[in-house]
This record gives C-alpha cells, structure tokens and sequence, in this order.
C-alpha cells in the first residue's frame, strides 16, 4: 500500500470540485485499486506490523523462557529430527529439533541464559 | 417489643447494612477516585425510583476463618428502578465489602435480580467493579460466574443487557460483559483482561501496566470490547441513560417513539458537506445528522474501527439503527474490525426490532497481509450473514462509491434490502474505474503510443459508461434515484410503509453465523 503526506497546497490545486475541499487532520493518500483516496489513518492501521516472511533456517524461541542445555556447536552436522537445545518455558522441558538436514552456521545463546520471545537462538545452512 | 421498636431495630440494621464495608473502605473507594456502589445507583436511576433487594443476604462461606467474617449484602447491591420512566433491574458490585468478590450468595443475589429481569421482559444493567472470585469459597465461586454466564445467554435477544465496568473486572468474570449487549467503560477507572500484567510478566517476561493492558481506552480503541468510553463515571451515567432511551424493553416492543423534529438543515447541509468526488473524503456523521430528527446521532464504538460508523438516531420520532460507511478514515473500507462492528449492530437493531438504515461509500475491503491472515474472510462474511438474516425494515442509501463485495454487503437489494435508493453522486461498479480500467483495457494500454494517454482515455470511457447509479437502476437493484435532498422524505415514507413488514424465515433452531 502506497500512502504519502498531503501537502495542503498540493491539494487545493488538484482538486476539480465545486467546493472548497476540506482539509482534515493527519489526511493522507491511501491506494486501492490503483484510485488514489484523500483519506485519514486509524491508529490500529498505522501501528499494524508489517508481514516479515518466516526464514526456515533461523530458529526462534517459541515463547520467552530458559536455555536449558545446548547440544550442539558451531559447523556440526544435523540430521532432521535431532535435538538441538532444551528451551524451559512455562515450566515445560520444550526440545527444539533441527527441522531440516543441515549444518549449524552459528549458536546465539549459552546455557542457562534467559531468551525473550522471538529471541534468534539457531542460524543452519 | 411494640411496632416502633420493631421499626426502629429495621432501622439500624438498615443503616449497618447500607454502610457495606464501613467508612474506612468507603474512603478507599473514594481515593481510588471511585463512587460506591449504591451512590452509583442513584446517579443512574430516576430519583427515589430505585428499591433495594437481598440487602440482609449473608454469605455461606466456612473455609478458611470465613464463618466469622460478616460481609454486609455478600458485596452487590441489586434492586429495580427507572431511568426516564423506564424500568430497569440493576446490580452493583460493592467494592468496600471484601473487594466485590463474587462468592455463592453474592451470584445469587445478581442471578434472582437477572431471572427478574427475564421474567418481568425489562432492561439488565450490571456494575461490575470486583476483585474476582472469592477464593475461600472455591468452586462455589466458579458456580456462581456459571450460573451468570447461562444467564446472560439466555437473556441475550430477550431483553437489553448492559454492562458497566467501573472497576477492575478480571479472570472469567469479564465474560458476563463480553456476553452482554453494551458494554460502558471510564477512563483510568475500568480495567478488563483475562490474566493480569502480573501473570504475564511472569510467565511471559512482558511487561505492561493496568492501563495498557486493558484499560479503558484499549477496550474502545483497540479490542473493540467496549462500546461507550467516558472520562468519568458521571458522564458514563448520562451516556447510559441516552441508550436506554433508543431501544425498547425487550424483543416483543418498540423502542419509544418521540415526538418528529426536522434536522438542523443550516449546520448539516449536504450541499456543503458532501464532495461529489468519490476520492475526496468527508465525515458521514455529518450526513446522518443532515438526515436524522433533530440532527441527533448517537454513536456506538466511536474510537474503535472508525471507518465505519455505528449508532442510532431517529426517523419520524422512531429510533433508526444506523450502518455507515466512513470516507474519512481508511477511504471507509471493510476490515476485519469494521465488520465485526457492523454484524454485531445489524443482529442487535435485528434483535430488539429496530429498522435499519445503511449509507453506502465504500471502494471494497482492505488488502493486506494482516488482513487476511486475520481471516477478513470469515469476519467479512458476517457482515453478509447478518444483513441477509435480519427481519426488520432495511433501506439502503448509496451515496457515492459501491464498488465490488462491498456492494454487495452493504445491504444490497441482493441481500434483501426492501429499498434501496441511490444519489445521482452513486457508481455502482465492480471496482473503481482506475482499476476496471486497467484490467479490461490492459492489451490497448500497452500496446498504444502513448500508454498514459491512452490509459487516461479508458477510465474516463470506463468512468461515463459504468461509474453512476443507472446501469443498476435500469436492472431494477436501485429502486430510485434521488436527489439528496429527498433523502430524509422517501426513508421516512419507506420507513412508514414497512410497518407491517413479515417475512417467511426457513424453519430452523439457529443458523451457523460466521463468529
């Protein structure tokens, strides 16, 4: 979605209309369907993430918690299926598997560290 | 003992009682910026209208040394009273009796005033301002949310059911308001949520204050769980007993009937308010009140959502469910949110047999990743459901763009619309011209010297053949073209003639909406 700031003299000019527009507060340009809208943004619209595709080779923690153990280091071989960390969460022992054959490019937490959510914790290649 | 030591022993047990958790919790109460639950009542009821219930009501609590403690009414006050003239049942949470906690006798106080309200076919409305469940009685506490929750069910459809937090209200009992029809919230005042910012710290390691969490301005901007917010508990009150004047008192009546004024037509003029150019904005409310009885609208859910509008108003002194779309915000598209909003609006008028009255000037439904990973599907499609299965009079007004499946789901004639009327301003189309435009002459445009050029000349080809009210008014899904001015005399005329309104509804036990 394309959006940009109006400029109020910018506006006026453009517009062919019987009346004066009317300027409203945060207007902005928002784009569907290829027709450009004078239109203003709610703030839940504004504050929306934005979609970040997922990357397949970064592991990250599920939810915030604790590394358990780590099994594995830089440059070692993983088969799919293999135990790469203990990550304690909610109390819970969660095993993090290696989800493809391949090999550790680089380990970003240590033993006993506390990760956030989302936190990179495995990088394969 | 003669009758008037009798009486005077009524007296001062009264006067204890009345007291509910003594003056040093009455003095908490009014630190933490709170009235108590009684002068609540007061301040929303017709005066000397509101009579109280179960005030001598002791609880059973006998684990945990609670045997010894005496908890004045077990923390609620319910009783019945008016609000200009119309009669209310009424419970309010007692926050200076053992926090409001909700123990056995405490929801059965609440549940008798509830089967009242059902029986006697008049408005609910519940103060919630409590702790949460009284842990010491266990299970006893759950039954009572439980026996809450049916109710609230059951009543739902029945009769008007409020909620007012003024207070926290966490853990399961936030589900009675989430059950019920209206839910009123007051700044720094109320505060919703399932687990609490300690829970959540705690097992999440986020952290986030009361406020933030689920106060009152995220309930009505961001969740959408509330539908009124008020800066204090006062104007709360008078917002309350606005609504109580627009709906009726339970599903077999009308809502009253005031007496018709004209709108202020100098302030609300459509001539000055109205841009013809469907790409320039304007405030749709503005246009509902160039239309509506006094230029009166009452808007519901005004922070959350806002590109669509939601509210009643009256038409000929009757009350009007009105469905707007928004140019001003987000060109007045359909999302997840806005249709929510929407479908829950159309089934509440359905519900307590209010018409309802739709503008139309929308470009379609919002692209997005988001949106769709939200399920834009299933939430738009209640917005088809619920204008499709509602029974009363439904008149549609298209202002300006209805472009593709918004069109079709703002109560199009397709939807069973009884009428639907279109401004000369309309452009009823499968999308904009831009995009039409684009998509049919795709080959033309590239193909010729001068793309831009040629480009320009299709939209307006596709502009003047498509973008007005009468290709589908020549196939009978526009029943008039109107000028603007007319509005406020053909829906009140449409609205007249639709009184005796019947439709054949399939048989069923209930459909499948798409929550």
């Amino acid at each position: 979605m394309r959006k940009k700031k109006v400029e109020k003299k910018e506006v006026k000019s453009k517009t062919q209309h019987n009346q004066e527009p009317v300027l409203f507060e945060g207007e902005t340009i928002f784009v569907i369907d290829n027709t450009e809208y004078r239109t203003t943004l709610s703030p839940k619209y504004i504050n929306r993430k934005a979609y970040k595709p997922k990357d397949p080779k970064k592991l990250l923690a599920f939810m915030p918690g604790n590394i358990e153990e780590i099994f594995i280091k830089k440059n070692d071989l993983v088969k799919m299926g293999d135990k790469l960390l203990v990550l304690e969460a909610m109390k819970m022992k969660n095993e993090i598997l290696s989800p493809f054959d391949g090999k550790v490019k680089q380990v970003f937490v240590n033993k006993d560290e506390k990760v956030v959510k989302n936190q990179l914790l495995i990088e394969l290649h | 003992m003669s009758l008037k030591q009798k009486t005077n022993e009524l007296k001062k047990r009264m006067q204890e009682a009345l007291l509910g958790g003594g003056v040093k919790a009455i003095e908490k109460q009014v630190a933490m910026g709170k009235m108590t639950a009684r002068e609540r009542i007061i301040a929303l009821v017709d005066q000397d209208s509101f009579h109280e219930y179960d005030l001598f009501v002791e609880h059973t609590g006998k684990d945990f040394d609670m045997d010894k403690k005496h908890l004045p009414g077990d923390g609620v006050v319910t009783g019945t009273g008016s609000i200009s003239g119309h009669p209310v049942c009424i419970f309010a949470q007692d926050f200076t009796v053992a926090g409001g906690s909700l123990g056995l006798m405490h929801a059965r106080k609440i549940t008798k005033i509830m089967d009242h309200a059902m029986k006697l076919q008049i408005p609910l409305i519940g103060i919630n301002d409590s702790g949460g469940a009284r842990i010491q009685e266990g299970v006893n506490s759950l039954a009572g949310y439980g026996e809450i929750f049916f109710r609230n069910t059951q009543s739902s459809g029945v009769i008007p059911q409020i909620s007012v937090i003024l207070g926290p209200c966490a853990g399961g009992a936030v589900y009675s308001p989430a059950l019920t029809d209206f839910v009123f919230v007051v700044e720094n005042i109320s505060k919703m949520f399932i687990t609490g910012p300690e829970v959540i710290k705690s097992v999440l390691g986020e952290e986030i204050s009361m406020e933030e969490l689920g106060g009152a301005r995220v309930h009505s901007e961001i969740t959408g769980n509330a539908h009124f917010y008020a800066l204090s508990e006062l104007e709360c009150f008078e917002q309350i007993k606005k609504l109580v004047s627009y709906i009726p008192w339970n599903n077999s009546k009308k809502a009253e009937a005031f007496p018709t004024k004209p709108p202020k037509s100098k302030i609300y003029s459509i001539n000055k308010l109205f841009p013809t150019d469907p790409k320039q904005p304007y405030d749709v409310r503005n246009i509902i009140r160039s239309i509506s009885d006094d230029s009166d609208f009452f808007e519901i859910q005004e922070l959350f959502a806002p590109n669509i509008v939601i509210g009643f108003g009256r038409l000929n002194g009757e009350t009007i469910g009105f469905v707007a779309n928004q140019p001003l915000v987000l060109a007045g598209v359909l999302d997840v949110d806005s249709s929510d909003k929407a479908a829950r609006f159309i089934r509440y008028c359905d519900a307590f047999n209010i018409p309802l009255v739709t503008l139309v000037d929308l470009p379609g439904y919002l692209p997005g990743v988001d949106q769709e990973h939200a399920g834009v599907i299933r939430h738009g499609a209640k917005v088809l459901y619920a204008y499709s299965e509602a029974s009363v009079p439904k008149i549609t007004i298209i202002l300006r763009k209805a472009y593709g499946g918004g069109y079709i789901a703002m109560c199009s004639r397709h939807l069973r619309a009884d009428f639907v009327f279109a401004w000369p301003t309309a452009e009823i189309a499968v999308m904009g011209p831009e995009g039409a435009a684009n998509i049919i002459f795709r080959n033309e445009i590239k193909n010729a010297e001068n793309p831009e050029e040629m480009r320009k000349q299709k939209v307006a080809e596709y502009k003047e053949k498509f973008a007005n009210p009468y290709v589908a008014a020549a196939n009978g899904y526009v029943d008039a073209v109107i000028a603007p001015e007319e509005t406020r005399h053909f829906l009140i005329h449409a609205l007249e003639i639709s009184t005796h309104k019947s439709v054949m509804i399939p048989h069923k036990k209930h459909g499948i909406p798409p929550f």
